[in-house]
């Protein structure tokens, strides 16, 4: 499997510290904010895996989640999902949508390494 | 109706107003006796037919009342004799029933509101995605040896925009809780309407001083008493209020103060009354003739807070019970024992303050009665007198961080002592 990991967030802060902890640990990272078209960016760049946030502008992360599940091409493509709402009702939903790993934030950045890994070696 | 009997005619016929008979119809009235007689003759029915369907109703709604209940528990095969034997016991558990599922609702939409706040969502989002941002930017630099300097710099950037963030979200949402607590369509109760038209004249009555003032006319002008409760409850408050402005009189005892050093025992002395009166005189005196402020609360028996005026720095309980180690409920055990001892509240830093607690009888119970008490505590901020032991109190359990405590009656919604 290729080490490229496809990041949808609108925290600048939060892309800047996920992609330097990925990018030590050998990943290549890109990174994309806008929910309206994500979908589109995942597609195009075709990456090897996903972390999608819950609250994006424009359209949410269940609703990229339900397109990527929907779509022959992306179905297989492992997604991690974080959410500053950690409730059970989002954590049902994203599970009902076809998601791989469900994260709260805050995460300690170990837990996101070792998710990444995790769903790369899988 | 049967027979061609109009209703009205056949409440005449009974001697019942149209409207009553109406209720019995719809069976929102029991009734027996005489007028079931009445009405089974004219109706030419037998009277226990005619009981039968007021019956039937009020079982429905007890077989109701049990469904909710789990099955098994209820024995349903004697509902009949139960609403037979006890009709009215029957009804108050079907009444019961129906208050308790209105309050179900309302706790729902209650809640309901809690979860949709959408500012409250989105603050607390805004927190959430800040603390993330800090934490994993905080961890990049304690725990990467090899940074270079240009991503220290850059991450040392980020950690300051996100904290001054942190602050800003943080500060929005405790005004916003501060804001709503205090909106005028809370529901607020007799006390604290009282509490804020006391709080609105600084718990200073002009009018009540020196001579004796028109308590009604006070009561009227008072805004916040809104309920025939509150205005009941400040008018009490006021008499005494008026009592205690005649024992102390405003500019001997305002004279007094500073020069016995607020010492409401050495006060209680030199003007030959109770030490729980220059409790109260002291919490009333204009600001400008005292030389500290001074905070007042007030229990009964009960240990219920009867009287509060806040001494900014002392944290008083919003509702419920305050915390069992304040001096006030030490003297509720050792009733005229006169307390003095410096508390310190679990604020950072820690607050000190100096109090003195009194309990009392009550005028008034008699003998052969139960005795009435009523405890106070004066509250003033300490001296600073660093050498004197100070105890630790808190404010009410569920704010409480203090761990390991003796009078803990439930866990505290905070997550870890300081």
């Amino acid at each position: 499997m290729g080490r490229n990991v496809l990041l949808i967030e609108d925290e600048p802060n939060i892309i800047e510290a996920i992609r330097f902890i990925l990018s030590r640990d050998g990943w290549s990272v890109q990174t994309h904010s806008d929910g309206r078209n994500a979908f589109d960016a995942v597609r195009t760049r075709k990456p090897d895996l996903v972390i999608l946030d819950v609250m994006l502008p424009g359209r949410s992360g269940f609703e990229i989640l339900h397109d990527i599940r929907a779509d022959a091409e992306t179905q297989t493509l492992p997604v991690l999902m974080l959410t500053a709402k950690g409730q059970t009702k989002d954590r049902e939903m994203a599970t009902k949508l076809g998601v791989d790993r469900f994260m709260s934030k805050p995460f300690s950045n170990a837990d996101v390494l070792a998710a990444v890994r995790e769903l790369a070696g899988s | 109706m049967m027979l061609g009997l109009r209703q009205s005619d056949l409440a005449k016929e009974v001697g019942i107003s149209p409207s009553y008979l109406n209720l019995i119809e719809h069976n929102r009235r029991r009734i027996g006796g005489k007028l079931l007689v009445d009405l089974a003759r004219k109706l030419e029915v037998e009277a226990s037919l005619l009981a039968e369907g007021a019956e039937a109703a009020l079982l429905e709604d007890l077989r109701e009342a049990a469904a909710g209940f789990g099955a098994g528990k209820v024995d349903l095969t004697r509902i009949d004799e139960f609403a037979g034997r006890f009709p009215g016991w029957a009804q108050l558990l079907v009444e019961r029933h129906r208050r308790v599922g209105e309050l179900e609702r309302i706790v729902e939409t209650l809640t309901d509101r809690m979860t949709h706040d959408p500012f409250l969502s989105a603050s607390l989002h805004e927190v959430l995605s800040t603390v993330t941002a800090i934490r994993s930017t905080a961890a990049i630099l304690s725990d990467t040896a090899d940074l270079d300097h240009d991503w220290q710099v850059r991450f040392h950037r980020n950690l300051r925009d996100e904290s001054h963030r942190l602050t800003e979200s943080a500060q929005a949402l405790v005004s916003y809780l501060d804001d709503n607590s205090g909106s005028a369509d809370r529901q607020s109760s007799p006390r604290e309407e009282v509490e804020a038209f006391l709080q609105a004249r600084d718990f200073h009555i002009p009018e009540l001083e020196g001579r004796p003032g028109n308590v009604e006319a006070l009561i009227a002008s008072g805004v916040e008493l809104t309920t025939s409760a509150a205005r009941d409850m400040a008018r009490r408050y006021l008499a005494r209020y008026a009592q205690d402005a005649q024992a102390l009189p405003l500019e001997s005892f305002a004279e007094a103060v500073p020069r016995l050093n607020a010492d409401p025992g050495r006060l209680a002395q030199h003007f030959g009354t109770d030490p729980g009166t220059v409790f109260r005189r002291l919490a009333t005196l204009p600001e400008d003739r005292m030389p500290t402020r001074v905070g007042l609360v007030i229990c009964d028996g009960s240990g219920t807070l009867t009287f509060r005026r806040p001494l900014p720095g002392f944290a008083l309980p919003r509702f419920g019970a305050a915390c069992a180690l304040w001096p006030l409920y030490q003297a509720l055990s050792q009733p005229t024992a006169q307390i003095r001892a410096v508390v310190e509240q679990p604020a950072r830093p820690p607050q000190r303050f100096l109090t003195y607690a009194l309990c009392q009888p009550l005028q008034g119970a008699g003998f052969g009665a139960p005795q009435v008490y009523e405890s106070a505590m004066l509250i003033l901020p300490d001296q600073m007198d660093t050498s004197e032991r100070a105890y630790p109190v808190g404010t009410s359990c569920r704010i409480c961080p203090r761990g390991d405590c003796p009078a803990r009656r439930e866990p505290s919604i905070l997550s870890a002592g300081i």
